[in-house]
């Protein structure tokens, strides 16, 4: 999975030109192959460089928009992504933004009409989630593995607090479903 | 600037890739891949097979010029949103190992023989394009509908445009309970303005706009705790303006005590049900109510002996419990006055291929997680694989599993992929040799245009074609 290289070093104000080129231009290179296998990533290339966002690790006070904040994804396989999502966005946001590998995420877009971006919390994290409303349960009801922990991944804003969380999507089921499902009558 | 130039930079590696035929230099030995159908299952199915290998081509086969099948037509016009999934089966038609042939009916213009013949794996997907008869005598009478067909008909089907339903009686019946029953109810009985700046048809509408219709029951044949609706559309229909639910105390009775015992989707359903024994206001002019435990056994003809006027229902009781309970009829009948009926119990599959097995009793193909039954290389998926029940989600995942397992059978070499196969090359000779010129997804997008420019004078998102030669005409323009 595609991290966001570290800028970090640049200080706010720094010229382009100041900074070591040959590191530089090795990472612009890596940017431009690794766009080409994903063509749908986000275009790093198209943010300015010398406004870089804080990351939420770093600064202990919350609330300033635009911090980031590191999330853990697992996908129906159980391969797990590390991403850093934007305080303010969606988890649905996150995933499309950052193209992660989770079949079939989102397919209503947002829009509360299908359970396809149901994600699975830590108890300790769901337990201090805003509440949910009628519609979303209405739809979480039709979810496929629900269980006492999920939500849909777009009605859950990214927050500073969250940082470091991990979340998963119900594991695939390998094979076994497949006979009861040819047999049952419906 | 420095940013401007790279961005500049990828976009031409980007060109000179796609000019210099990369798929054809990646992929000339990839497995080929066929779906029937170019509904959500074949969607799907073709997405998961694209992104899973680098090599896999996949060829979308559909019978209409246009597709999406039951997103565009089945899915009702006040829901949107649901249909945001054609966003994601654009970007699949779009992908650069995937091509869409429009106007092409397997099983009459190329048999499923020749299509395994020219790709690896063939994918049945092609849905339940028939509906469940109720069998009872008066079926056929003037004003009986399958729910298949009058949904058809505010959407835009073009078999179903000449349904001409007639709307001028008082009072509508519904066989059944599921989404598709309250799909219909909620569309006869939605204030104008509701249903004016969705993609309804407009024949449609114009019927709906002198409807006379005031009244609509949703009978089922068991109890409120198998209706088989989900929370979403009943809370619709609950919160429709200018109707209110007529519910009858007594169908409740013993329910409350077993709500506590039941998993979270069903009590929350439940209780929102009873929640509208109460009423709602009285000043709506317009009525909706369930009815259990009641099966249609008769349509009665009126006085012309032409026309429904009533229809005939045996009450049922109730064996067993839970989701599996049974109706049990008794010799108890009660007749309705109506002059709409509608039976909404269940689309059905039917074969399009002699060559294809075909389970008659259940009206699936018969499969093993998706593998047809005694013949290699032939899969299935979404309703005809599964049977006609689930949302989209449902039939998301049931894609997923069969292109898993088409996966599969490519790693272990259950499918021969050394042999090489010509794809859709052979198949468009056949095609040519017999006349039929397919519609491509790019000339769907003309079709699509031109629906999109005909709904704007009316505030509408489209205003459907439906005439299968007029969007052939636009399409090949």
């Amino acid at each position: 999975m595609r991290c966001e290289p570290s800028l970090s070093h640049l200080s706010t104000g720094e010229r382009i030109t100041n900074t070591d080129s040959m590191a530089y231009r090795t990472r612009i290179r890596s940017f431009i192959c690794s766009s080409l296998v994903h063509p749908r990533s986000e275009m790093m290339l198209t943010r300015p460089f010398h406004k870089l966002p804080k990351l939420c690790s770093q600064s202990p006070q919350n609330g300033s928009s635009g911090s980031k904040v590191l999330v853990h994804f697992v996908n129906q396989s159980g391969m797990k992504s590390s991403v850093f999502v934007t305080e303010g966005e969606s988890l649905l946001d996150a995933v499309i933004k950052k193209n992660l590998d989770i079949s079939g995420f989102g397919a209503c877009e947002g829009t509360l009409a299908c359970s396809t971006c149901h994600l699975i919390f830590e108890e300790s994290v769901y337990d201090k989630l805003e509440p949910t409303v009628d519609e979303e349960i209405d739809m979480l009801d039709l979810a496929y593995g629900l269980t006492k922990t999920s939500r849909l991944g777009c009605q859950v804003t990214v927050n500073c607090w969250m940082d470091g969380m991990t979340v998963c999507v119900p594991q695939e089921i390998k094979d076994q479903r497949g006979k009861q499902d040819a047999q049952s009558s419906k | 600037m420095i940013i401007n130039s790279i961005t500049k930079s990828v976009a031409k590696i980007n060109g000179l890739s796609r000019a210099a035929g990369w798929r054809g230099l990646s992929s000339a030995s990839g497995p080929r891949v066929c779906v029937v159908g170019g509904g959500p299952a074949g969607f799907y199915t073709a997405q998961q097979l694209l992104k899973a290998r680098q090599d896999t081509l996949v060829d979308i086969y559909e019978r209409l010029p246009v597709p999406f099948g039951l997103v565009r037509f089945g899915v009702a016009p006040d829901h949107p949103e649901v249909k945001n999934v054609i966003n994601t089966f654009t970007q699949t038609a779009h992908h650069e190992r995937c091509s869409f042939h429009g106007n092409v009916n397997v099983g009459k213009d190329v048999s499923v023989e020749e299509l395994r013949q020219a790709y690896h794996a063939v994918v049945l997907s092609n849905g339940a394009e028939a509906n469940r008869p109720m069998g009872i005598p008066g079926e056929n009478l003037s004003g009986v509908f399958a729910a298949k067909d009058f949904v058809g008909w505010y959407n835009g089907i073009p078999a179903n445009k000449e349904l001409c339903p007639d709307l001028s009686c008082e009072t509508a019946v519904i066989l059944g309970q599921g989404n598709v029953a309250l799909d219909v109810a909620r569309i006869l009985l939605s204030p104008l303005e509701m249903l004016k700046t969705t993609d309804i048809t407009q024949h449609a509408l114009n019927a709906l706009a002198g409807s006379g219709i005031r009244r609509v029951l949703i009978v089922g044949r068991r109890g409120p705790l198998q209706i088989a609706c989900t929370i979403k559309e009943l809370r619709e229909l609950g919160n429709l303006p200018n109707s209110r639910a007529e519910m009858l105390l007594g169908d409740f009775e013993g329910i409350e005590e077993t709500l506590k015992d039941l998993p979270r989707p069903r009590k929350r359903l439940t209780e929102l049900l009873m929640k509208a024994v109460n009423g709602g206001d009285n000043k709506a002019e317009k009525s909706w109510s369930f009815r259990f435990c009641r099966s249609p056994v008769e349509v009665l003809a009126g006085a012309d002996g032409k026309r429904a006027a009533g229809i005939r229902l045996a009450l049922n009781n109730l064996e067993g419990s839970g989701e599996n309970a049974r109706a049990v009829p008794t010799h108890q009948l009660e007749d309705v006055n109506c002059g709409l009926i509608i039976s909404s119990i269940g689309y059905k599959s039917i074969p399009i291929d002699p060559a294809v097995p075909f389970d008659h009793r259940r009206s699936v193909v018969p499969n093993d997680m998706g593998r047809v039954h005694d013949t290699p290389g032939l899969y299935c998926s979404g309703w005809v694989k599964r049977g006609p029940t689930g949302v989209i989600a449902t039939t998301m995942n049931d894609s997923f599993d069969t292109a898993r397992v088409i996966l599969q059978d490519m790693e272990t070499g259950q499918l021969d992929l050394s042999i090489k196969k010509p794809g859709a090359q052979a198949i468009s000779s056949l095609l040519q040799t017999r006349g039929v010129r397919t519609v491509l997804f790019s000339e769907w997008e003309k079709i699509n245009t031109e629906e999109e420019r005909r709904g704007k004078p009316h505030g509408k998102p489209r205003e459907k074609l439906l005439d299968v030669e007029e969007m052939l005409q636009i399409a090949w323009s």
